[in-house]
């Protein structure tokens, strides 16, 4: 997100107004869903510290509850009373004294984005002490790669856990990237919602420009130490050495400290932070998600160090860079409501006309007219005088247009012969396949799948199958129930596989299935991008992706059933073959040199019939 | 010891047979003559179960390589015995399988089918071949003598089954040695040994002047033998007094009387084809208004498999009515029914009614 060139100056925070603070916000544009439940939750009292945060004792916290307690004192003795007992979390039934507009008006006021997602970290992927060690070092390593890519350097990563105390680690992720721009480092660490990518149609891990910020500002709240920042543009350039902090009121970043410092990397940037977290093993920890990583990103060369345990170093698979994506404008079939409205606003464009043709792909000027002539606008009409209605008849106009579907040359895939190659390396197995789907479309977006199977070999036997899920080249490690590449695998039908599988759940057997998502705008189901929206245009392109890969599994696998019972064959005669030579042996009272003659003829005899 | 080098010589012919084929590089096999009703004809002349000539072959191939192995060393565990003048239970067999690894029973009734399966390949009784089962083989009481002979010293010994009592002699479970004395005028043998104790708690012999056998549900082989000798040898009618339901007639009246479908090369001599079935009847529970149960599914299931299968039914017209009159009615009435008109009403009054018409019981 942060470290590209291409940073928008544009955009420098003003702090949200209250009324229709969000809907200002691009970001909730997206998903108008999403809007109405941050609209829902900005109504909660602001006073509402969470009980189990172990931070709230920490300096930082305490400071904040104090500005929130002073601040209520503003309002009438009987609010400020209400809502201290709702800050000690024990809501109280309300005094039948009911409120007037004005003592609510005292009590409204602004809430900034930080401040927001200050209290509601679970949204950005920090609910719990071992998520929130992940969620960290997972923005700042798809930053990385992010940069690294953009910059067309293969990515060399050092990702590092040291454990402080309990409970205590600080989290290390260096790369080699292009760097950072002395003068934007306190933005895009200090600053939510501030970063390169939410304003253009780009394949790329990161989308909003909250991630790094959040990590940041969870290490605040819960150890109070600022965020440590080293970043080089080049040889010539001196590394430049930032500790940097949120205020979270005004979403501004606070520079702690600034210099110059040495440092041995050419380029790159190195982020350091101390939070409150929990390191534990197991198949949602930061050990899985760095294998996945690794797995997706062949090209990438990553050294890990967990704590306590010996280093892991993922080489790189291949030396070249995956085609860097393009960025597309949004296609007419996509655009919402709110996003036109404020697309109209802020155009150069002088009529309706050549609005549609420049800001919008697939709109010939042709098109564009029929469009508008549907819509019953005047094509000379400034864009700056449209209407609210007049928008919405543009946006019916579009759905009835014929218009073709957006670029896919966008898109940068693993590929499914790499993919497989990555595949192998990081999982044991008897059987790899892969496959990459051409790209499809799902609400005027482009994407495309790949999936990769991996069986046999080391995989457990009788488990439920390995899922590795992947967006934009990511991995998504919690959520997988609610994700649409789950449902997808519980809804092909794995049984004409070969493979044994409850109904509607995902099937058992020696399988690892990796399905990897790439599009200019991921539908995630939430900030803390976890899990995929249920597109029936997605989980359709991924059913089929599923059901070409298991018709190339059914094969192997019918060959191994049909190997595996010959053997079992076998093996039935030589355990049994010889108790018919002992009986022989006692019935008529042979010599053993008998008995072992008539127990080799028989044997040569079956095995003879059985055309092995 | 005679008879057994008989069968010693028997084993080794057919074990020479299989060796034979090995040798010359075929795939040996066995055949089996297969043991269900199937298979089976109802001989009225000679008025039991004979085999038909259906047989199984039994290659050895991968898919039955395992049983082949476990027959063998059945048949050479049979000749062990037979040589060493030893017999083994069943269930005896059963544990010394398990001595044999890979081809040890993981369950009695595997090796049980395996020791049928030998016996009915050689035609031969499982005692012939070493084997006896656990099985009790009924008890007797009434006016009897049976003359065994005293183990140890090999002298006869004379039983008299009038003298045990409230309790009973008990069949043994090789009865051909049996002699026996008696001046009764017929055998009843009756399902269930509650209507036995009854009967001897109250002396019924003595009154009826016969001699009473409790058979336990289905009647076991000894049981058969010991009922088929001892009606041979003094030329004694048999009633049978069972249930009067689908149960009581086609399994345990029929097997007593015409032989069982699994062991059918055996029928010749463990059957009674002289029994006659006194009650109950279909027509009983309509003429003593006895008490009944509902017909279960299975009952009903199994009359009708009998009216469809069973040769001895399809022979006899007869049963086929009671057969189909009982579905009719779709009720069951079990022995002890006959309490309702008092507890001692099947001695005073029912058997002493039926038994003045013989001519009425059903074949």
């Amino acid at each position: 997100m942060a470290t590209s060139k291409r940073i928008l100056e544009a955009e420098t925070s003003k702090p949200v107004s209250e009324s229709g603070s969000f809907e200002d916000l691009p970001l909730f544009d997206a998903d108008s869903k999403k809007a109405g439940i941050i609209e829902a939750a900005s109504k909660k009292k602001p006073s509402t510290v969470k009980k189990n945060q172990p931070s709230a004792r920490k300096k930082r916290a305490r400071r904040k509850s104090t500005i929130d307690r002073k601040k209520s004192t503003v309002a009438s003795e009987a609010s400020a009373a209400a809502s201290e007992k709702e800050a000690r979390g024990k809501p109280v039934r309300r005094q039948p004294a009911y409120q007037t507009a004005q003592t609510l008006a005292l009590r409204q006021r602004e809430i900034s984005v930080s401040e927001f997602f200050a209290k509601n970290r679970h949204l950005l992927g920090f609910d719990s002490l071992t998520k929130a060690l992940l969620t960290a070092i997972k923005e700042a390593v798809d930053n990385s790669l992010d940069a690294c890519e953009e910059a067309g350097l293969l990515p060399d990563l050092l990702v590092e856990i040291l454990e402080l105390s309990e409970n205590r680690y600080k989290i290390v992720v260096e790369d080699s990237g292009p760097g950072i721009v002395k003068s934007q480092v306190p933005k895009i660490f200090g600053k939510l919602l501030y970063g390169s990518k939410f304003h253009t149609l780009k394949q790329a891990r990161g989308q909003q420009g909250i991630g790094i910020s959040a990590a940041g500002m969870y290490a605040q709240l819960t150890t109070g130490k600022p965020v440590r920042v080293i970043t080089r543009t080049g040889p010539r350039q001196q590394a430049h050495v930032y500790e940097l902090q949120i205020d979270t009121k005004k979403n501004m970043p606070v520079i702690i400290s600034e210099g110059a410092s040495e440092w041995s990397n050419d380029h790159g940037t190195r982020i350091e932070m101390e939070i409150m977290a929990t390191y534990k093993k197991g198949q949602r920890s930061v050990d899985t998600y760095m294998h996945q990583v690794a797995m997706a990103n062949p090209h990438a060369h990553i050294v890990y160090r967990p704590p306590k345990d010996a280093e892991v170093i993922y080489p790189r698979v291949t030396e070249s860079l995956p085609p860097e994506p393009l960025a597309i404008k949004p296609h007419p079939h996509g655009v919402e409501l709110g996003v036109l409205l404020d697309m109209l606003k802020t155009t150069k464009s002088r009529n309706i006309r050549g609005f549609l043709t420049t800001e919008f792909t697939r709109m010939s000027s042709r098109l564009a007219g029929d469009v508008l002539e549907a819509a019953g606008l005047p094509s000379s009409m400034s864009p700056k005088r449209v209407t609210r209605e007049g928008a919405e008849s543009i946006i019916n106009a579009f759905g009835r247009a014929k218009i073709m579907k957006p670029p896919t040359n966008c898109l940068s895939v693993i590929g499914g012969e790499l993919l497989e190659r990555s595949v192998a390396r990081e999982i044991e197995a008897d059987y790899y396949t892969a496959v990459t789907r051409p790209p499809a479309v799902y609400r005027g977006n482009p994407f495309q799948v790949e999936i990769a199977f991996a069986y046999g070999g080391t995989l457990p036997d009788d488990e439920i199958v390995k899922l590795y899920r992947y967006a934009n080249r990511a991995p998504l490690i919690y959520q997988q129930a609610g994700c649409a590449m789950t449902h997808a695998v519980n809804a092909t039908a794995w049984r004409n596989y070969g493979l044994q599988q409850a109904r509607g759940a995902l099937p058992s057997g020696p399988l690892a299935i990796v399905i990897h998502i790439a599009s200019v705008w991921v539908p995630f189901t939430s900030e803390s991008k976890e899990s995929i929206a249920h597109y029936p245009e997605i989980i359709k392109e991924i059913k089929l992706a599923l059901q070409e890969c298991g018709r190339g599994l059914s094969r192997f696998i019918r060959r191994g059933v049909r190997e595996r019972d010959e053997a079992k064959k076998r093996s039935y005669i030589e355990r049994y073959i010889p108790h018919i030579g002992i009986a022989l042996r006692e019935i008529l009272s042979m010599s053993e040199k008998e008995e072992t003659r008539v127990v080799d003829k028989l044997k040569t005899t079956l095995e003879r019939s059985r055309k092995l | 010891m005679k008879e057994n080098k008989h069968v010693v010589q028997k084993i080794k012919q057919e074990a020479k047979r299989i060796k034979g084929s090995i040798t010359t590089g075929k795939k040996p096999s066995m055949k089996f003559p297969l043991r269900s009703l199937s298979n089976v004809r109802y001989h009225p002349k000679l008025g039991f179960f004979e085999m038909r000539g259906k047989k199984k072959e039994r290659t050895l191939t991968v898919n039955t390589v395992k049983t082949f192995a476990q027959t063998l060393r059945m048949m050479a565990l049979s000749k062990e015995l037979l040589e060493t003048d030893d017999i083994a239970t069943k269930r005896e067999a059963y544990y010394v399988s398990k001595n044999w690894e890979a081809a040890r029973f993981d369950d009695q009734t595997e090796s049980d089918t395996v020791i049928d399966d030998v016996e009915a390949f050689f035609s031969l009784n499982r005692e012939q071949l070493g084997f006896i089962p656990e099985e009790k083989g009924g008890d007797v009481a009434g006016k009897l003598v049976v003359i065994d002979r005293d183990r140890e010293t090999g002298k006869r010994i004379k039983i008299d089954c009038t003298k045990f009592g409230s309790g009973a002699y008990s069949i043994p479970i090789s009865v051909e040695e049996l002699e026996f004395e008696t001046n009764a005028k017929f055998i009843l043998v009756i399902e269930t040994a509650g209507m036995f104790q009854r009967l001897v708690k109250h002396a019924y012999w003595k009154k009826a002047n016969c001699i009473l056998v409790s058979m336990g549900g289905v009647p076991t082989r000894a049981c058969r033998r010991f009922i088929r000798r001892l009606s041979d040898s003094k030329k004694l009618p048999v009633y049978v007094f069972v249930d009067g339901d689908p149960y009581g007639i086609s399994n345990i009246y029929r097997t007593l009387k015409v032989g069982s479908g699994n062991a059918a090369h055996l029928n010749e001599f463990f059957c009674v084809p002289q029994a006659k079935f006194l009650g109950i009847t279909p027509q009983d529970i309509v003429n003593y208004k006895l008490p009944t149960h509902p017909l279960k599914d299975v009952d009903v299931k199994r009359a009708k498999d009998a009216l469809k299968n069973d040769p001895f039914v399809l022979h006899h017209k007869t049963w086929q009515k009671a057969l189909s009159q009982l579905i009719k009615m779709g009720v069951r009435a079990e022995q002890q029914a006959l309490a309702k008109h008092g507890l001692n009403y099947v001695i005073d009054t029912y058997l002493p009614e039926k038994l003045k018409h013989p001519e009425h019981f059903l074949p």
